[in-house]
């Protein structure tokens, strides 16, 4: 199932000093609510992804806590004030500790 | 096809959402044990430690349809008015409902890296309720904002 799981992102290669530029991510994850039951009325147990969190050069921009109530393949938006070149690092991480991790430069002109 | 045989077919599809939504709603007045007014400031209150004063609204404007055809996924946008600086910037975005299983939607902690005090996400909604959000900033000071949507088809399938 975890095979099934990717993140993508859309941030932009290229920043002046000091710009405000805008993140956009995804994951495809189920975001399983464990509120659902399956066709034999079980309920199908939790399954989210619970956390992403974001570094920038290794300091910390900013961690997002999920709970059930974010929809499917969650989508996250935000922004990061770009003073340097540099990698932009996400980690997700869900319910089972499973994590996933994608990164992208900035280039400062 | 027709333009009358699609508008019938629309007109036929809309008849079933509707009914398809009022049985969900008939399904959703009949549980219990789901999240209240109450149950959101007893979630906010956990998750904002060490406050002195309750939030004041003012500062955080949330931003969702008044309407939401699919309670899957509603588009939200929550963002504050204050600088991102080292000095004083958002520690924290907290966003919470009164109509799900349960109150906690989701929290941001930010840090003056992202520049702007301005997060989107989408949130699952069961039924036509009231979403909250509160900033903390890096004094302990919290702001709050909150919004109806109406929910046309709950987002919870059970």
């Amino acid at each position: 199932m975890s095979d099934d799981i990717k993140p993508r992102l859309r941030v932009p290669t290229t920043a002046k000093k000091g710009e405000v530029v805008e993140i956009k991510t995804l994951i495809t994850h189920l975001m399983e609510t464990g509120q659902r039951k399956d066709a034999d009325g079980k309920i199908v147990p939790r399954l989210i992804v619970n956390t992403m969190k974001v570094t920038y050069n290794d300091k910390p921009v900013l961690t997002a806590k999920l709970e059930p109530a974010i929809a499917a393949n969650p989508f996250l938006s935000f922004f990061l004030r770009v003073e340097e070149s540099g990698t932009l690092k996400f980690t997700w991480t869900d319910d089972k500790d499973q994590s996933w991790t994608a990164e992208s430069k900035i280039d400062v002109a | 096809m027709t333009r009358m045989g699609l508008l019938n077919r629309r007109s036929a599809l809309l008849a079933a959402t509707g009914a398809a939504a009022g049985a969900i709603a008939a399904v959703i007045a009949s549980r219990n044990a789901w999240a209240t007014q109450d149950s959101v400031k007893e979630w906010l209150a956990g998750q904002i430690k060490g406050a002195k004063d309750g939030p004041k609204e003012g500062k955080v404007t949330l931003k969702a349809p008044e309407i939401a055809e699919n309670g899957n996924a509603v588009p939200v946008t929550v963002s504050v008015e204050s600088e991102m600086s080292e000095k004083s910037y958002v520690k924290a975005i907290y966003v919470a409902a009164d109509g799900n299983p349960n109150p906690g939607v989701m929290i941001w902690e930010l840090t003056p890296l992202a520049g702007k005090a301005e997060v989107q996400f989408r949130a699952r909604l069961a039924q036509t309720q009231k979403l909250v959000a509160v900033a903390e900033m890096n004094d302990g000071s919290l702001f709050t904002a909150s919004r109806e949507v109406k929910v046309t088809i709950g987002g919870c399938g059970g």
